[in-house]
């Protein structure tokens, strides 16, 4: 399917999907999906359709992860079997586990992890459907999650990829703009503080293109950071107004 | 102050700049002050504050709090409070006297699923929540009714010293002992008392945010008891 492709950007400077190198694709934001955890939300980003659920701070079993000095954040990053074009072995692959830990250390600084020792949260991350850029839109959601299940936080955190197909620095690449193009940025970023907490790149740019690509990213974060901020109003608004 | 009184907050929101001092649920970072939780944003003499919309218990020594027997040790009980911590309650406390395994058998003194009223005896970052039992009021509840509440409810339920929950007892002669972990026992004379009380209880759950609440209960309570005399005639 993917050899017909032959240009990730058409004469008039439009990608794929018809978008403005700069544009963002849809996105859509939910919280408080899983009444069963304490905190949840789900997104979906472009084509890519993503569960996170939040559960704690409790006690944390096996007891021998426990921090003395702080909480201890468990994060698992998983694929469902459906969420891409050929089935995807349910277990754990190396990929996803090494995105549970990038995750993870991308939401930890924004968790006030030293207020409550020898607790743990678990953050549970399930992509329903995959394409391209699912860790950033992991990010987004776990970090509402967070803030749904009430666990104080520095600020949300908010990720956005940028990168280069054919020679375009272009913002938020879909799966064939991944696969195809050139290179890839994903940025987690906390907007209030200015504070970067996952910056990864894969492919080869240039530095000047590198810094074009990181800012992209970063006008990206701030336009999905008042999303976050609207899904999370939008649900406590209609807790309070039935209050009232 | 970037806020308008009782405006709802999320995390990272910039409440205030300057001299001001951060209270709850907030947190301060190059002289600003901003919110750490979902809540409501408050400013009361310099000290902004977030009263939130969804949090869990913390103990703090001195609370009372209501928890269920979670298991049986060999020197005392471990006690779920709603809490990350569970809570720790010593043999030798309950008995007021030393505690002999040999002779104590402690499952037939509280066991596993039991419901009980203690006092937070001491808590600190590196040790667990040790529960105390003996102080008058205190301990294994035999009888009325539990419900659960979001803890930081809890202040809202006792009302400005203690006007709200005087009003409940008074109106519907219920006995009802508050737990600081969200957990509140209700124990009246008949079962309909105590579900009455229980209602007054969840309208202030629901409707914590509108002031003149105390005179709504009260009325609320007065109807519902006229309703039940007319029904007994």
């Amino acid at each position: 399917m993917n050899e017909k492709i032959e240009k990730l950007i058409d004469k008039k400077g439009l990608r794929l999907d018809g978008r403005k190198p700069d544009e963002l694709r849809p996105i859509k934001l939910e919280v408080g999906v899983l009444p069963n955890a304490d905190g949840s939300a789900y997104i979906e980003h472009g084509k890519n359709k993503i569960l996170a659920a939040v559960f704690g701070p409790r006690e944390m079993h096996p007891k021998h992860l426990t921090l003395p000095d702080r909480m201890a954040i468990r994060c698992r990053y998983h694929m469902a079997p459906f969420s891409v074009q050929e089935r995807k072995s349910p277990a754990p692959s190396r990929r996803e586990i090494e995105l549970s830990k990038v995750i993870r250390e991308a939401l930890e600084p924004a968790v006030f992890v030293e207020y409550y020792p020898r607790v743990g949260i678990d953050v549970f991350i399930e992509v329903l459907q995959a394409d391209g850029g699912t860790r950033c839109a992991s990010i987004t959601a776990a970090s509402l999650a967070l803030a749904d299940a009430g666990i104080p936080m520095r600020d949300l955190v908010v990720a956005c990829a940028a990168g280069k197909a054919d020679d375009c620095v272009v913002l938020d690449l879909n799966d064939a703009e991944d696969k195809l193009g050139v290179a890839d940025v994903p940025v987690a970023y906390m907007p209030s503080l200015n504070a970067v907490t996952l910056l990864q790149m894969d492919g080869i740019l240039t530095q000047d293109e590198f810094e074009r690509a990181f800012n992209l990213a970063l006008e990206g974060c701030k336009k999905i950071y008042a999303m976050q901020k609207e899904a999370l109003r939008t649900k406590y608004l209609q807790v309070k107004e039935v209050e009232e | 102050m970037y806020f308008e009184k009782r405006q709802l907050v999320t995390p990272g929101d910039l409440l205030a700049e300057g001299d001001y001092v951060a209270g709850e649920n907030t947190y301060v970072e190059k002289n600003k002050v901003y919110a750490a939780r979902i809540g409501l944003a408050e400013c009361d003499n310099k000290k902004v504050s977030v009263v939130a919309l969804r949090s869990f218990y913390i103990p703090k020594v001195g609370d009372t709090v209501i928890g269920t027997v979670m298991e049986v040790g060999f020197n005392g009980w471990t006690v779920d409070i709603r809490s990350p911590y569970y809570a720790l309650l010593r043999a030798s406390d309950v008995l007021s006297r030393p505690f002999k395994p040999q002779n104590d058998e402690l499952s037939q003194v509280l066991d596993a699923g039991d419901l009980i009223v203690a006092k937070i005896a001491s808590y600190d970052r590196a040790h667990d929540p040790q529960l105390t039992v003996a102080e008058p009021g205190l301990g294994k509840i035999t009888r009325g009714q539990i419900m659960k509440v979001t803890p930081s409810k809890i202040p809202r339920i006792i009302g400005r010293k203690g006007s709200m929950i005087s009003v409940i007892k008074q109106e519907t002669g219920c006995q009802i002992i508050l737990g600081h972990n969200g957990v509140i026992l209700v124990t009246g004379k008949t079962p309909e008392d105590e579900e009455l009380a229980m209602a007054a209880i969840e309208k202030i759950e629901k409707e914590s945010h509108v002031s003149g609440l105390t005179d709504r209960i009260t009325q609320m309570l007065k109807e519902e008891k006229a309703k039940r005399e007319v029904k007994q005639q």
